[in-house]
């Protein structure tokens, strides 16, 4: 019979005095660059910086139409779905074995989650040590076989090694993740399937790995997210968007467009886009959430 | 329990010592080589045991004055990033734990408003609206300032999200017993709501000292003085493959000295990191 | 110590919600008051509109002859002890009981003198360094009253207090409770919805329904002489059989069109219903002649030992019924009773269900 809201104080001023902080930081921080970064994308100033004039969706026009975005969009597509699917079952593959020991699981637990506290931009410059071929000791055995390594030079190259930085941050995060969604599934499930005469081969793929879908979904948005956005720091430290632009991701292009070539309506137009972007994954994101909340 | 077999256990005992071999090898070699001398670590390959130049070089990154990044040292970088990581994960903590309880303890005109305005945050990292974020900073006067490093970074809506959810699970009953026993709302908050939220807001500290500690669009921005840089942007401007002069035994140093904090915050705090880390995204 | 007068109280949730609808209580100094009704019936509500935990959309509550509708729950001198205990998780037991005093800004040796007080008489001196979670259900029930009895208010207020212990441990708590309150003499009221737990324990019987008062009386009372067919299937158990019948220039009917005599009983051709307790039926070997009062016939549906008493399930006229018999019943399934139910023990509602 207690009423179903939640039992509050009753108080006039006091709610809002203690919103005030967050609410001003929002504010000054979030919606008054947000919506110039909308205002500016309609804009164009003249190459003088005396007058700026409203273009309308010229300037996304234009952006769209731009080969160099269309490969940096590309660039980026792969870019996330080799870090997150590399990401994903390294740590999946990990977090099935830890699920499986008896003994040292909060060993290896701690020694898995180290590279969480890497800052991405160090986790790229961790790899560029391993495989710099002036002194990598990596890249010296990797020539040292014959092969013609050198992602300074090579596109493909340094594709690899940037996904290889990206994904080895993010493995602590998705085995932690992997680990706990092992744990919430009843044993009683995989009771049922070994007396249902599933092998383990077969238990995992049947019972464990459906039954891990929401986790697995879940973690390929955050991964998605990861890459595209947190990832700067790898491109900016190790190839500076390179070699040609074949690191290039859209947020190292607006970086590089606003600050380095300062094409400010470009980079305004592409920021928008950016963040429909971000809306678009956090929506579908939102609709995992939602879906949990109301199948528990 | 399904009886494993002892052979699949050694099987995954293997795998996962491969995994952390792998996981970790990244980070040891660079500690490996923050003790050899630049001669050694520049021909490779480099030997896979620790060198003899541990004290060396380490004494001389931070107190030798050698590494020096544009006049600074390894130190005031360090002190930098310290500041602005616990500025971010303090800052944010308090924000968020009063705004949250604002929303869940009180009804008021435009609560769902004012709910939705941060809410909405969520979405927008600070990557995507940077370019104007900075004009703003430079309009404030805040480039090359704490506050600048700091102040923007703490608008989230994660941590009042995890706040909010955290308080909704506060029996109504419990804050008709403290009217009862004459606590108004601040009262509450300090003696029963803040007690309560220790272990979350222990969680979300690691996580937002870890965000804090790890930022580099943000300070590569907002820092044009190299004594306002953070220990990362440092590190970075340390690198350069072209330039033979680089002092790389003192650059694998200062880059153990980079990592360490947050891992060792990580580390230490692991069972509360790992319940914030499952906890704020669910 | 204190009275406690509720006049004219109504709660309106929105422009449209009526959850109390016009309640007068007067309860007198030091007596146990007990509101009961069933899920819904406002009874809580009307409980923390006295706390203060409620706003009050119409009347007044007055305690001791000052009328507390503005005052907030710290300021009228009550405590209450809640039905999930709603004990500070963080505090050990000693400071779950002192905190309302030290808010109060009472000097500390006297709240250490009230708080070990208490704790005697609740044999709680051995927990008090505990945490909640470290008690049992019992042990946090007292927690929970000492909290509310360091305080020595005017009135004590329980909401639903024991809903969450097992029920021997419900029967335990309910002697202490009462014992305790007579001990202390702290007017109180008490919400249940467990009709046996507010006859023991009530000096003063409230039973509601539906936002408004059924009747207000001393517990026997009520049983004795239910004001509506709702007070009397609510309280008692098994509840009162209630047999609707209507009446013609002979006798009566009932439902399945059974004829029986009216024996004087002065039933309006509209109809009404009959009532009668379980243990009031009288089972009759066939053949003697009776003292007076509605002879029945009853089919018997089964039969339910207990142990001291059986209860038979059984219709009359259509109407399903239950009979206490003492001891251990004979009849089976299907066998035909002849019953008899004397006549002062019928009770008579009208068709709108209130006492003729």
């Amino acid at each position: 019979m207690a009423s179903s809201k939640h039992v509050t104080f009753p108080n006039k001023f006091l709610p809002y005095l203690l919103l005030a902080p967050q609410l001003a930081i929002t504010a000054v921080f979030f919606y008054w660059p947000a919506s110039q970064a909308i205002q500016q994308s309609v804009l164009r100033e003249d190459p003088f910086g005396l007058s700026t004039q409203f273009v309308g969706l010229a300037n996304f026009k234009h952006v769209l139409n731009d080969a160099n975005y269309l490969n940096s969009l590309q660039v980026t597509v792969i870019f996330s779905i080799a870090t997150a699917l590399i990401a994903m079952a390294f740590a999946l593959l990990l977090a099935v074995m830890a699920d499986k020991v008896i003994r040292g699981k909060g060993v290896y637990r701690t020694l898995l989650i180290w590279p969480y506290a890497v800052a991405p931009a160090i986790a790229g410059m961790l790899w560029l040590f391993l495989f710099n071929p002036s002194m990598g000791t990596l890249a010296y055995l990797l020539r040292s076989t014959g092969y013609n390594w050198d992602p300074l030079l090579n596109s493909d190259q340094a594709m690899v090694l940037v996904v290889a930085a990206a994904s080895w941050k993010q493995i602590s995060y998705n085995f932690l993740f992997f680990v706990a969604g092992l744990q919430s599934i009843p044993k009683s499930l995989i009771e049922a399937a070994a007396i249902d005469g599933a092998g383990e081969t077969k238990r995992f793929w049947t019972i464990i790995f459906p039954l891990l879908a929401p986790t697995t979904f879940f973690l390929l948005v955050v991964n998605t997210v990861y890459a595209f956005f947190d990832t700067f720091g790898i491109i900016h430290a190790v190839t500076r968007g390179g070699p040609g632009k074949a690191t290039e991701t859209l947020v190292y292009k607006v970086y590089n467009d606003g600050f380095v070539n300062l094409i400010l309506g470009d980079s305004a137009a592409q920021s928008v886009i950016l963040m429909v972007i971000v809306i678009a994954m956090t929506a579908v994101q939102f609709r995992y959430v939602e879906r949990k909340v109301h199948y528990g | 329990m399904i009886q494993n077999n002892p052979i699949g256990r050694i099987i995954a005992h293997i795998i996962l010592i491969v995994g952390i071999l792998i996981v970790a090898f990244p980070i040891y070699y660079t500690f490996v080589a923050s003790t050899q001398t630049l001669q050694d670590i520049i021909r490779p390959p480099l030997s896979l045991l620790p060198g003899g130049h541990f004290w060396e070089n380490y004494s001389s990154a931070l107190f030798g004055g050698i590494s020096k990044i544009g006049g600074v040292g390894v130190d005031r970088l360090l002190l930098n990033t310290l500041v602005m990581a616990l500025g971010i994960a303090i800052g944010k903590i308090i924000i968020s734990i009063l705004s949250a309880y604002a929303i869940v303890f009180f009804r008021f005109p435009g609560r769902m408003f004012f709910f939705w305005f941060i809410f909405i945050t969520l979405m927008l990292p600070v990557e995507v609206r940077i370019l104007p974020t900075y004009k703003i900073m430079v309009d404030l006067g805040l480039i090359d300032t704490y506050t600048g490093l700091i102040l923007p970074l703490m608008a989230s809506a994660t941590a009042t999200l995890l706040f909010r959810q955290f308080f909704m699970t506060i029996p109504g009953e419990l804050v008709e017993a403290a009217r009862v026993d004459g606590a108004g709302p601040l009262r509450f908050f300090k003696d029963i709501v803040l007690p309560l939220s220790k272990t979350n807001i222990a969680a979300l500290f690691v996580i937002l000292f870890i965000y804090g500690w790890t930022q580099y669009l943000w300070p590569l921005l907002m820092t044009n003085r190299n004594d306002m840089a953070t220990i990362v942007i440092g590190l970075r401007k340390m690198i350069d493959f072209t330039d033979a002069t680089t002092q790389w035994h003192l650059v694998m140093v200062t880059c153990i000295l980079a990592i360490l904090p947050p891992i060792l915050v990580v580390v230490l705090m692991q069972r509360w990191f790992v319940r914030g880390l499952v906890e704020t995204e669910k | 110590m204190a009275s406690l007068e509720l006049t004219d109280v109504r709660k309106v949730y929105g422009s449209a919600v009526e959850a109390v609808k016009g309640v007068n209580i007067s309860i007198n100094d030091g007596a146990l008051c007990v509101l009961v009704g069933p899920s819904g019936c406002g009874k809580s509500t009307l409980l923390r509109m006295i706390a203060g935990l409620e706003s009050i959309t119409d009347g007044t509550v007055k305690i001791d002859s000052t009328v507390v509708n503005n005052l907030g729950p710290a300021e009228r001198d009550i405590a209450m002890v809640f039905q999930n205990y709603a004990l500070y998780p963080h505090m050990k037991v000693y400071d779950n009981m002192a905190y309302g005093l030290r808010n109060r800004g009472m000097p500390k040796d006297e709240i250490d003198k009230r708080v070990r007080d208490a704790a005697q008489i609740l044999e709680l001196t051995q927990l008090l360094e505990r945490r909640p979670k470290e008690l049992s259900g019992g042990q946090r029930q007292r927690v929970a009253m000492g909290r509310a009895i360091v305080r020595s208010p005017k009135v004590f207020l329980f909401d639903e207090p024991l809903s969450n212990l097992d029920a021997k441990l419900r029967g335990q708590m309910r002697v202490e409770i009462k014992n305790l309150q007579r001990q202390l003499g702290v007017t109180s009221v008490y919400v249940t919805h467990d009709q046996l737990e507010a006859m023991t324990l009530a000096d003063i019987l409230v039973v509601m329904n539906g936002g408004v008062v059924e009747q207000i009386g001393a517990p026997l009372d009520i049983y004795e002489k239910p004001a509506s067919t709702f007070v009397a299937s609510f309280i008692g158990a098994p509840p009162m059989n209630l047999v609707p019948v209507t009446a013609d220039g002979s006798g009566l009917i009932l439902k399945d069109g059974t004829h029986i005599g009216a024996q004087g009983l002065a039933v309006p051709t509209s109809g009404a219903v009959i009532g009668f307790r379980p243990e009031d039926l009288e089972v009759s070997a066939g053949t003697d002649t009776h003292i007076g009062g509605l002879e029945l016939d009853l089919k018997v549906l089964g039969v339910e030992p207990v142990g001291a008493e059986s209860y038979v399930y059984g219709i009359i006229g259509g109407e399903r019924v239950v009979v206490r018999v003492a001891g251990r019943s004979t009849s089976q399934t299907e066998d035909h009773l002849r019953v008899i139910i004397p006549k002062e023990k019928l009770h008579l509602f009208n068709e709108a269900g209130k006492r003729i």
